[in-house]
């Protein structure tokens, strides 16, 4: 019997990076996916290793700027296993990232609708099936940049941190329904989307950042965010709810006593989407 | 035997009861060796057996958290017993008397404080030692909402649990490149012994403080603990992490 058995879940941004690990971890523990992302090559591998897992799993091309589209993934995990019980708010991109001077104001609109007006979607489509299942448990991807504002990415933060209030005043509103609402902060995470985002991205730049900025000086692992989703899944997590879960080395605790903060623009180009 | 903390060596204070004992109880049914210590022998060695009688591995340590002679003493059992000490939960608390700081007595501000905080360090003084030498280890330290806002009737509770995030937060960024994991978790009002006795004086809890309108059980801070104990939560360090259905984000 495994932590999700029978449990009906909505990752989007799966198809990649700590997406693809939740899935893959939360089919492992007998959930019925539905992978909302674009990319449909990726997403239906993701769906293959989840069903390879022992799993049931199902991909849906799902651009979470639409709502329509949020709608529809959820529409989908409806159709086909006939319930919802877990909403899990991933997708991601670096968005406009640089000088705040020098980001033009459809970047930042770009990121803030992808990164803070998706997750108001998915919580705002998932709550009446959550309810109708007699519950469930809605989980978002923040950032510890929505702790502690990073330089250079203020998009990504002000997103970031507008997903940890707008976790907690959701979680407020739909407590008495049985409906858990948290969201969890990675630190430096080795994901397609931070070597996107990240110039040369290559593993040294994250290992440098891991040893200067994490008490616990590894990189992280989608894996590791995955085993944090997972518990906030499950129903090992009941009395936890409009919680922002740290799962970056100790980063969030106060990292300057460990060195300088690196955050030179030079280490950043532009997200993927304007180039 | 299967499960998140197998082969893990986990000394749990305050096993006697409460969130203690369930913890202990899951770290038992997880795999985990327990070293139970608790001043109260009766509920401790009731904790043991439970432990026992399902086939786990425990023993009981009668230890007065507010003693060092006693706090190494539990410390040694586990390490004289299994070898060493992965998960250290340092949970033994009392709440002390109700009422408002200008009634409070010096005498009862230095008695939760002695137990709720000073007895947390040295637990984590002596347990950091033994970490060291292993070069590995986890601590959880039980903090409370009251750690993170206001408690306008239990002030030195209060104190003493913000206290209790203060030397979660210095540990973490102090012992991370020794490998070692400090959390603390902060229980809302949770159904227990030590809650019981203030309850009459806390009324309707449930409702009034949390999103779904209940208190909590002892199982649902146990399953956190035992979770940041695990090599699930490797990655996790210096958190304090709320369990307390939103009460202090309300």
């Amino acid at each position: 019997m495994g932590k999700l058995t029978g449990k009906s879940a909505v990752i989007t941004g799966a198809a990649s990076g700590i997406g693809r690990a939740c899935a893959l971890s939360f089919a492992r523990e007998g959930a019925l996916l539905v992978i909302a992302d674009l990319n449909e090559h990726e997403g239906t591998a993701t769906a293959e290793q989840c069903i390879a897992a022992g799993g049931r799993a199902l991909y849906r091309r799902t651009d979470v700027a639409s709502e329509a589209e949020i709608k529809g993934a959820i529409e989908q995990a409806i159709a086909a296993y006939g319930r919802l019980d877990i909403m899990f708010n991933n997708a991601g991109v670096p968005g406009a990232l640089g000088p705040i001077e020098t980001i033009a104001a459809q970047d930042w609109d770009r990121t803030i609708a992808i990164l803070l007006r998706a997750g108001y979607l998915g919580m705002k489509h998932a709550i009446p099936e959550l309810r109708k299942a007699g519950g469930g448990s809605i989980i978002s991807t923040s950032s510890a940049a929505g702790l502690r504002g990073l330089g250079n990415a203020a998009a990504y933060s002000a997103a970031k941190a507008g997903l940890v209030i707008l976790t907690q005043a959701v979680a407020i509103e739909v407590g008495a329904d049985r409906i858990r609402v948290n969201c969890i902060c990675p630190g430096v995470i080795d994901t397609p989307m931070v070597n996107r985002g990240r110039q040369g991205g290559t593993e040294e730049t994250l290992t440098r950042l891991a040893q200067t900025q994490q008490p616990i000086t590894r990189v992280g692992r989608s894996e590791d965010v995955a085993a944090a989703a997972l518990f906030l899944a499950s129903d090992d997590s009941q009395f936890i709810t409009g919680t922002a879960i740290s799962v970056d080395g100790g980063f969030n605790t106060g990292n300057g006593w460990l060195g300088p903060r690196e955050q030179k623009s030079t280490d950043f180009r532009g997200p993927s989407y304007l180039r | 035997m299967a499960g998140i903390v197998a082969g893990k060596v986990a000394l749990v204070t305050g096993a006697g009861s409460g969130i203690g004992r369930s913890t202990a109880l899951i770290f038992g049914r997880e795999g985990a060796s327990v070293v139970a210590a608790d001043i109260d022998e009766a509920g401790g060695q009731e904790t043991v057996a439970t432990i026992n009688r399902v086939g786990g591995q425990a023993q009981f340590v009668r230890c007065d958290v507010t003693s060092t002679a006693d706090v190494q003493e539990a410390i040694a059992a586990a390490v004289n017993a299994y070898g060493r000490l992965d998960c250290g939960f340092n949970n033994a608390g009392i709440i002390g008397p109700r009422g408002r700081m200008s009634d409070l007595t010096e005498e009862d501000f230095d008695r939760v404080l002695a137990v709720d905080l000073r007895a947390v360090f040295v637990c984590m003084k002596y347990e950091l030692q033994q970490m060291l030498k292993q070069g590995f280890g986890a601590i959880v330290n039980t903090s409370s909402a009251a750690g993170i806002i206001g408690s306008p009737e239990l002030p030195a509770y209060g104190a003493a649990k913000h206290g209790v995030l203060g030397l979660t937060k210095s540990a973490a960024i102090a012992y991370g490149r020794d490998n070692i994991r400090v959390n603390a978790v902060c229980p809302g009002f949770i159904e227990t012994a030590m809650t019981k006795d203030a309850s009459g004086h806390f009324p309707n809890t449930g409702e009034r403080l949390h999103a779904n309108g209940r208190n909590g059980t002892p199982e649902e801070v146990a399953e956190a603990v035992v979770w940041l104990c695990s090599d699930a939560a490797s990655l996790v360090s210096g958190i304090g992490m709320p369990i307390d259905s939103a009460w202090t984000i309300r």
